[in-house]
């Protein structure tokens, strides 16, 4: 019976990634996934006729160019196209733009606080700065701080060595960076409210936590630290949708001989002596590998894929503990025109833009007070982008595809399972909000799917719908992630390896953890990396 | 716990402040204001070729960037130097802020009188330069490329103070060049020719004001005017009527920029990095650093960046130093590596010029210390100088020289004269 060179369990983002670097090594790779359709979380798909709908994740920025470039992603279609920024609506009838040109930025603050329109550069100053320390381990395996390899010792040199190349005030500020609250972080630069919020919501965005939470300075900055082709911290439509990236993933991954199997699930990896040998499929049929590579989360693979007497006590436990709460939601809705919003002049670059309705840090925080009482947020966050602005190819002309992340919807409704009931209250929740800024909003809508954390996991996969597979929260960072001595995409189980978001860097569609565990995999094979790029130099 | 429902309804009418920001909504459609001087300069500009300053539509050139430089240096040239950021800081306090903010004792300069000068972080670094007008015994203009209004206000805690951002509502201009004094006095400007360098004074105009000082950035005779936005274009008529027959020309950046030059005078964010944008932890500057270390005056108080300036200086951690530098040949070598004996990498030149007036290839470099300082022998610039799609590679003996590279006796010279 044939034996595969590797399997790789899910077809996601970092599953394509893993498998496109692996076969292009030389390796006999097979991707299996559950549903009919690869993509995992980065998907386009036309749930009415004539939409295409991003339907989980929405925007690019992280992606990394370097693996872009390694696996010919432009040659199979991808494209990133930025967009204009987008604003936050005040409930007195106004709103906050972000615009890219620097000077329209500070007016646009000035109408709201000349002294913090003026404090903007000090801001983006040492946020860059931070992003510059941070981007460079993006492309790296984490050392392992108990080892004594010598690569291991490498790497901590390495990571020691950067942090002594910052000055005092930056290592004071790094520190405070990666343990403060977005809500205090922000203190520090700016007295407005709505000005705080406008920046805040990158601080929650997929966590579990609210914006006076401390840990989310943090989670801002991992949204910070892409780019648009060198455009850094831009954030752009993937034309065609998310699915456009998984799209050209496989195309890329088929044309240098990989085997994709669609509607195949795993129901467990086949584990002898210790040892994964393959993967069984829910109806039966085995399927035998040299190595398994699963792009699942960290839960999912080793608390329904794996048999818990295969694991150690320590890391099952906590694997148990690792947070991967479900704290969101989408609405994706097409719309038969373009919302107007009577705050919005018409010829406003906004509407190309993400739009908020959180105009206070209290809204915010008040949000998360429902989610923590097992609730979805009455006054919610939402992130909502009309890509449709920008990209003609994801419905007919003049009819827009809208999508609304929102923000919080908890993994249990009072403890008790989402029903269909909890799901279209959370959905009427996020079109009153819309509404009630864009009157007659409702009679455009043709259709619209509502995800709550419950659809997420049972469609993608994703233990309560946790867009990163994991909080990006400092204690499940670097070689913590996702579980401390197994930060290097391999598992307790030989020749079993993990490259989803549940690893380092983390999730946001990087593609990171999907080509650094490739390099891992490669590494225990003996084989040459020399078809993949090294992280590109922060100069 | 059921779940809720929301509560925050929208305010169906704004209130007055919701209502005034939102007047000013509109300014995305026009990313590059224009100043109060523009429908003069839209007149003139033959070239049309213009460049964001600070978000303003300013040009570099409006007919010819060379002749335009002879303006300044043979008759008198106008240049709008509206985007200019301007600070008014008034009250009892004014002095004592603005002596803890600043690098000089600003107890010494008396009303209606003006001083270069510059302010730190707390390490020490380099905010940015500029001019600061003494406008009455509690009011002040100060003007500067960058922004620093938050760093105004927090160091304002405490001293009875207000600081106000005013760049839109006052326009200036820079009035420079041998006949400026002929053309303010022709203008009607009665007393101008008592203001000695460095003095200001105001004059009526228009039914209001408007200040003229003895200043400016050409090291030539030279004014700047401030005036309330809404007089800008009668001031502007008003110079240009009077100047008619002393040859008075609107210049553009270019122009400016080479008078600067050849003054040795620096350009924040060109010739240093203001330690607000500075990305990289080695690229802000100390005063020391930029040639700015005259200013520093230790006898007063304590100033903000006071203590890291002193152990700077005690523990010999100044790293760079500025300096002019007169290159062999007549070859601009803006932005070369500067070498120590041709070989090892020691620093930057930032600007560089044939100097119409000192007949004199010129430059101002950012050494590594001890070039610059103490090495000053055997020092080289290489210069890259595309002709037709090839690097000619130039490798030229540099000497470091004092700024200015030109001394003007008309700059300073009183009764100012009538050429």
């Amino acid at each position: 019976m044939k034996a595969w060179d590797a399997i790789i369990i899910g077809g996601g983002h970092n599953g394509l990634v893993n498998a496109c670097y692996l076969q292009r090594a030389g390796l006999d790779v097979l991707v299996v996934e559950k549903n009919d359709w690869v993509g995992g979380a980065a998907t386009s798909r036309e749930l009415t006729p004539g939409f295409l709908y991003s339907n989980c994740s929405y925007v690019c920025s992280l992606f990394r160019p370097e693996i872009m470039r390694d696996l010919e992603l432009p040659r199979f279609g991808l494209q990133v196209i930025s967009y204009e920024g987008g604003a936050v609506f005040t409930s007195d009838g106004d709103y906050l733009a972000n615009y890219r040109d620097h000077d329209a930025h500070r007016r646009e603050f000035a109408r709201f606080s000349k002294r913090d329109a003026e404090a903007y550069d000090r801001y983006a100053r040492d946020v860059t700065r931070q992003c510059r320390f941070i981007q460079p381990l993006l492309m790296r395996t984490a050392p392992d701080p108990t080892s004594f390899k010598p690569r291991d010792l490498g790497e901590l040199l390495y990571l020691g060595k950067k942090f002594a190349g910052l000055s005092a005030e930056e290592m004071a500020l790094t520190l405070r960076f990666w343990t403060m609250s977005i809500s205090e972080f922000l203190d520090e630069y700016f007295e407005t409210d709505v000005i705080k919020a406008n920046f805040a919501l990158s601080g929650i965005i997929g966590t579990a936590l609210g914006p006076m939470s401390p840990g989310t300075a943090y989670v801002l900055l991992h949204h910070y630290m892409g780019e648009v082709d060198g455009s850094v911290g831009a954030w752009g439509y993937a034309r065609g949708g998310m699915g456009a990236v998984t799209r050209a993933l496989a195309t890329s991954f088929k044309a240098s001989g990989g085997t994709i199997r669609t509607g195949a699930e795993v129901d467990h990896v086949l584990v002898s002596r210790g040892k994964a040998k393959g993967v069984v499929l829910t109806g039966g049929e085995e399927i035998y590998g040299k190595l398994v590579v699963s792009n699942a989360d960290v839960k999912r693979t080793f608390l329904k894929l794996v048999e818990e007497k295969e694991l150690p006590d320590i890391f099952l436990r906590r694997v148990k503990n690792f947070k991967i709460r479900g704290s969101s939601g989408k609405v994706n809705i097409a719309l038969d025109s373009l919302p107007e919003f009577p705050a919005l002049p018409k010829d406003s670059p906004v509407y190309r833009g993400d739009m908020h309705f959180t105009d206070s840090m209290e809204r915010m925080e008040r949000a998360y007070d429902d989610w923590k009482a097992g609730r979805w947020s009455a006054d919610p966050f939402l992130d909502m982008v009309i890509p449709t602005t920008l990209d003609p190819t994801m419905a007919p002309p003049g009819k827009h595809f809208m999508s609304c992340f929102v923000q919080y919807a908890p993994p249990k409704v009072n403890g008790r399972d989402w029903t269909d009931a909890d799901r279209d209250g959370f959905a009427e929740s996020v079109i009153s909000q819309i509404a009630e800024y864009s009157p007659g909003f409702r009679d455009r809508i043709v259709h619209m799917e509502v995800r709550t954390p419950r659809e997420i996991e049972a469609e993608v996969g994703l233990t309560e719908g946790n867009i990163f597979q994991g909080e990006l929260t400092f204690d499940q960072l670097l070689f913590n992630r996702p579980v401390p001595g197994y930060a290097q995409y391999r598992s307790p189980v030989g020749g079993l390896y993990m490259c989803g978001s549940s690893t380092h860097p983390g999730g946001g569609v990087m593609g990171a953890p999907g080509r650094n565990a490739a390099a891992e995999i490669l590494r225990d094979l003996a084989k040459s990396h020399q078809h993949m790029s090294p992280a590109h130099d922060v100069i | 716990m059921a779940q809720a429902t929301r509560k925050t309804p929208l305010a169906k009418t704004p209130d007055p402040i919701a209502a005034s920001r939102i007047a000013a909504q509109g300014h995305f459609r026009t990313l590059r204001l224009g100043t109060p001087f523009q429908p003069r300069l839209d007149a003139l500009a033959k070239t049309q070729d213009w460049y964001n300053w600070a978000g303003y539509r300013a040009p570099h050139s409006l007919w010819d960037e060379e002749l335009e430089y002879f303006a300044i240096r043979s008759q008198a040239a106008v240049f709008d130097i509206s985007p200019m950021t301007k600070y008014r800081i008034e009250g009892p306090d004014a002095e004592a802020f603005l002596d803890r903010v600043t690098l000089r004792d600003v107890t010494r300069l008396k009303p209606g009188r003006v001083h270069y000068t510059a302010w730190c972080d707390d390490e020490g670094f380099v905010l940015d330069d500029g001019t600061l007008f003494r406008l009455s015994p509690t009011r002040f203009r100060l003007c500067s490329q960058e922004r620093h209004l938050p760093w105004l206000l927090d160091s304002a805690i405490g001293f009875n103070v207000t600081v106000e951002e005013e760049t839109e509502a006052v326009a200036g201009l820079a009035l420079q060049g041998p006949t400026s004094f002929a053309v303010l006095r022709d203008a009607g400007f009665a007393g101008v020719e008592k203001l000695k360098i460095f003095d200001l004074a105001e004059f009526p105009h228009d039914g209001g004001t408007v200040v003229i000082s003895r200043t400016g950035f050409t090291g030539d005779l030279g004014y700047e005017l401030f005036v309330a936005a809404d007089m800008a274009l009668s001031l502007w008529d008003r110079l240009m009527t009077a100047g008619e027959l002393r040859g008075i020309r609107a210049i553009g950046y270019t122009a400016l920029n080479r008078a600067r030059l050849e003054a040795g005078l620096i350009v924040a964010n060109a010739d240093f990095t203001t330690a607000e944008h500075a990305i990289r932890a080695d690229r802000p500057r100390m005063p020391d650093e930029i040639g700015l270390g005259f200013m520093i005056d230790l006898d007063k108080g304590h100033f903000n960046g006071r203590r890291a300036i002193l152990e700077a200086r005690a523990k010999r951690k100044l790293r760079h130093v500025l300096v002019g530098l007169e290159i062999e040949g007549n070859i601009p070598a803006e932005h070369a590596i500067v070498y120590h004996k041709k070989s090892q990498e020691v620093g930057l030149v930032s600007a560089a010029m044939w100097s119409p007036m000192a007949k004199r290839n010129i430059a101002i470099a950012s050494l590594v210390r001890p070039y610059g300082d103490t090495v000053v022998e055997d020092l080289w610039v290489e210069i890259y100088a595309m002709r037709e799609l090839q690097y000619q590679k130039l490798m030229k003996r540099a000497k470091v020289v004092q700024r200015p590279f030109i001394k003007l006796d008309r700059r300073t010279s009183n009764p100012p004269a009538d050429f």
